[in-house]
């Protein structure tokens, strides 16, 4: 817990890299020449070579060299970024996942793989053997640039790129020393020199933008172009690189795109206990908060009145903040799942083409990271059972390429997820069989359509005649729509035949929070979910006397039964006089639960019940109210339940 | 509860309930804490049947007078709540003890406990993991791993059993 393990950062870090590397590998999949992502992929490879050798990694280090040089014939353009080249450092990729996170991995793997990324190099050496070469010519270039103050601190060293430099051709250096501020302010570890070099080289202006590759993202670089227009005309790849407009240059290009990478990048790991704990502490400082708040209210300080309406708006914004902090783009799962379809196409030998929506639709994060199985789950599915093959698909009328949609967003306290593939659709006739088949339904029962379709989910059904690597084996479904159900979501499916099918999810914003209607029964506070409130109304006196013998009321011509939950906890107290009816609805049904007071809208943190209480069935959980008191989390279904089965009990009873 | 046997004295926080002392290993204890408000949850078994806040989590508070089926009395000026942290079905947990009064931390030596008797105790004896002798008294080392254990199972009659809801 104290102190952060060296081992475990790197692990993460590498994590991350690696991630990277694999999102522009797919980028690459689809925009082979695209030279901002070849960058970022050589970027990452190298420096997860870096650090790696720095934490003993070694046996990653070793291998990730031989993909970075791989790569690095790739940015030098003698190679070309093809499919297969991508595809085999994708599988080296999941090796090296294998090396830093210390699996073990077969022995001879790590060969065979490189083995298959030299054969990829040189079968792509021979196809842009012709292209690659660039006709020499002279070119001179005036080269400012400049460090950031701290980058001598940050292990950035100026030298080496002037080297470089003079490695490309004949370079005159000058330092410009401008910025560099008198001697008695001068702090000696601050880099204020800038240089402009004077190059004249046979290298084209990528060759420049290489030597900076690394600290790109810091520094400024300025490149002007003085190679006289009569060479350049006649030699047409330069002219590309070389009459690149001052104000837009490649590299600024390059720079901002990289920047935005950077930008999504730019976050901080937090183990999710940590969260927590803070949670607690804010928890405990609203609690302290509203204990002086009333100090504050006796006392005629005006001064200590100020400080406490000041600590109580700042309490308040951090309640507030703190409740945002755990959510995270969705973007962070659908992502996993490009690489799932990469995968997918290739086992199915179907064409998949996978398109995201809303990925900007935040979710709590462990709600995001128990959701991944589901997905993967629904998305083999898709792609297994619903997508046909392509001859089948050219058959019946439709593009070769199946498509997978994904899509999120947010409805009131849920987000739906939608998985639409337009496949065949749900064979019914196919369900129906096999559900007689393993007895779920009797043969020739009638079943409304949706009940037929919702079979799919019932445990140890699956239609696949044969089981394949990907799905069929059965135990799919039920166990998605239990981990759904866990998540206190649910999960519904729609099909047209020869259309498609659609799967939706609905998931609460968060596990940890909820918005809920506190209330009071007896002494006690309890919150209901705000989500299954329809209405309240009074439960006048003497429509209490008169119901005495059947909890019935008429809402708008209607009969709901209602509970009363002093009974119900056995409260002991008499009833406030003026009672109202909570009328909440349970999906099925409509059901009026009766407290004595409503004391108003309560956004709250959901606290988890020891094992003690967690059998009880009738709270879901807890949560902290202002005043350092406990209130606990009616979980109405269970509730309801419970009432019901009261009731029967008493009328056998009687 | 008590790790280690080969050890030759345990430290112990000693404390009240309904008059006779009982004791509970040092280590385990995270904080006592004057009373603060309960809340009662409606169905619990009668030995946990509150819930307490403590530094924003909400933990439960357990009577072991219940446990022990001593007859419960009104707090009073000197009542307190230990709260422990102690494994639960293979969960590390905080607990709230209720206990009439606090007394020091003393050392307990290995040599003078006994295991319980058979006969001769008013309350369940199986709760009772050792005693110890002190000054002519008897000190109580409760079987916590026990107590939460059955404890667990037992449903309060006040309210009707809830059913959970799979």
């Amino acid at each position: 817990m104290s102190g952060l393990d060296p081992i475990e950062t790197f692990r993460q870090e590498a994590q991350d890299l690696l991630e990277q590397v694999e999102q522009g590998l797919l980028d690459l999949a689809r925009r082979p020449g695209d030279r901002g992502l070849i960058d970022a992929v050589f970027r990452g490879l190298h420096t997860l070579k870096g650090s790696g050798a720095m934490f003993g990694f070694d046996a990653l280090a070793a291998f990730t060299h031989h993909c970075e040089t791989a790569f690095d014939r790739v940015r030098k353009g003698e190679v070309p970024a093809s499919p297969r080249l991508v595809a085999a450092v994708l599988a080296a990729q999941d090796h090296m996942r294998a090396l830093a996170e210390s699996r073990p991995v077969v022995d001879g793997a790590g060969e065979a793989l490189l083995a298959e990324l030299r054969a990829a190099v040189e079968g792509g050496e021979a196809e842009s053997a012709a292209p690659a070469p660039v006709a020499p010519g002279l070119n001179t270039f005036r080269i400012r640039f400049s460090l950031p103050a701290d980058a001598l601190v940050n292990g950035a060293r100026p030298l080496p790129l002037l080297d470089e430099l003079r490695d490309l051709g004949e370079a005159r250096v000058r330092a410009i020393t401008d910025q560099v501020p008198p001697l008695g302010q001068l702090v000696p570890t601050e880099c204020r020199l800038a240089w402009e070099v004077l190059l004249t080289t046979q290298h084209g202006r990528d060759a420049i933008d290489d030597v900076f590759i690394f600290v790109i993202d810091e520094m400024t670089l300025e490149v002007e172009d003085l190679t006289p227009v009569a060479v350049v005309a006649e030699d047409a790849p330069v002219l590309e690189a070389g009459v690149a407009s001052p104000d837009m240059p490649p590299a600024a290009n390059a720079a901002g795109e990289t920047g935005r990478a950077q930008k999504s990048g730019d976050t901080v790991r937090v183990p999710a206990e940590r969260l927590d704990e803070m949670m607690d502490r804010v928890g405990e400082l609203v609690i302290a908060q509203s204990r002086l708040k009333q100090l504050a209210a006796s006392s005629s300080d005006v001064a200590l009145r100020a400080v406490a309406e000041e600590i109580e708006r700042l309490a308040s914004e951090m309640r507030d903040t703190m409740m945002i902090v755990r959510m995270v783009p969705i973007a962070q799962l659908f992502g996993r799942f490009r690489r799932l379809i990469h995968d997918l196409e290739r086992d199915t030998g179907k064409q998949i083409e996978l398109l995201t929506e809303g990925e900007t639709t935040e979710l709590d994060k462990t709600v995001i990271e128990r959701l991944a199985d589901p997905l993967i789950h629904l998305i083999r599915n898709s792609a297994d059972h619903g997508l046909e093959g392509a001859e089948q698909r050219l058959a019946a009328g439709k593009p070769a390429v199946g498509k997978i949609m994904l899509a999120a967003r947010q409805s009131g306290a849920e987000v739906v997820i939608t998985i639409t593939d337009d496949g065949r659709g749900v064979d019914r006739a196919r369900v129906r069989a096999k559900a007689e088949e393993n007895g779920l339904i009797q043969p020739g029962q009638t079943l409304s359509d949706n009940e037929l379709l919702q079979l799919i989910f019932a445990p140890g059904f699956s239609t696949a005649a044969a089981i394949t690597n990907l799905s069929g084996r059965g135990v799919g479904m039920d166990v998605v729509k239990k981990t759904i159900e866990g998540l206190r979501g649910s999960i519904e499916i729609s099909s047209t035949p020869g259309e498609g099918s659609v799967v939706s999810l609905r998931i609460p914003l968060t596990l940890a929070i909820i918005d809920g209607l506190l209330v009071r029964v007896g002494a006690g506070r309890y919150v209901i979910p705000l989500g299954t409130v329809e209405e309240c109304v009074e439960l006048t006196p003497a429509q209490d006397a008169r119901s005495t013998g059947r909890s019935l009321i008429t809402l708008r011509d209607e009969l709901v039964p209602f509970i009363r939950l002093r009974e119900q906890f056995a409260t002991g107290t008499p009833p406030d006089p003026h009672q109202k009816i909570v009328v909440v609805s349970t999906g099925r049904e409509r059901v009026g639960l009766v407290v004595d007071q409503i004391l108003g809208d309560h956004q709250t943190v959901i606290k988890p019940l020891s094992s003690f209480h967690a059998d009880i069935g009738a709270f879901s959980g807890a949560t902290i109210l202002g005043d350092g008191g406990v209130a606990l989390i009616m979980d109405i279904p269970a509730l309801v339940a419970a009432g019901q089965r009261q009731d029967a009990q008493l009328r056998a009873a009687s | 509860m008590i790790a280690d046997m080969s050890q030759q004295s345990i430290e112990a926080l000693t404390f009240d309930l309904r008059g006779e002392t009982f004791a509970l290993e040092a280590g385990l204890v995270r904080e006592v804490l004057d009373l603060l408000p309960e809340t009662v949850v409606p169905g619990a078994p009668s030995f946990v049947s509150s819930v307490i806040n403590f530094r924003g989590r909400v933990i439960p508070l357990v009577d072991l007078r219940v446990a022990f089926e001593m007859d419960v009395a009104a707090p009073t000026i000197d009542s307190r709540i230990v709260v422990i942290e102690y494994d639960v079905a293979g969960e590390p947990m905080l607990i709230g003890l209720r206990a009439d009064k606090v007394h020091e931390v003393t050392s307990i030596d290995r040599a003078i406990t006994e295991d319980v008797p058979r006969v001769g105790l008013r309350w369940r004896s199986e709760f009772i993991q050792l005693l110890a002798r002190r000054d002519g008294d008897v000190i109580i080392i409760p079987d916590l791993d026990r107590i939460f254990a059955v404890g667990a199972q037992v449903s309060s009659v006040v309210a009707s059993p809830l059913p959970s809801l799979a």
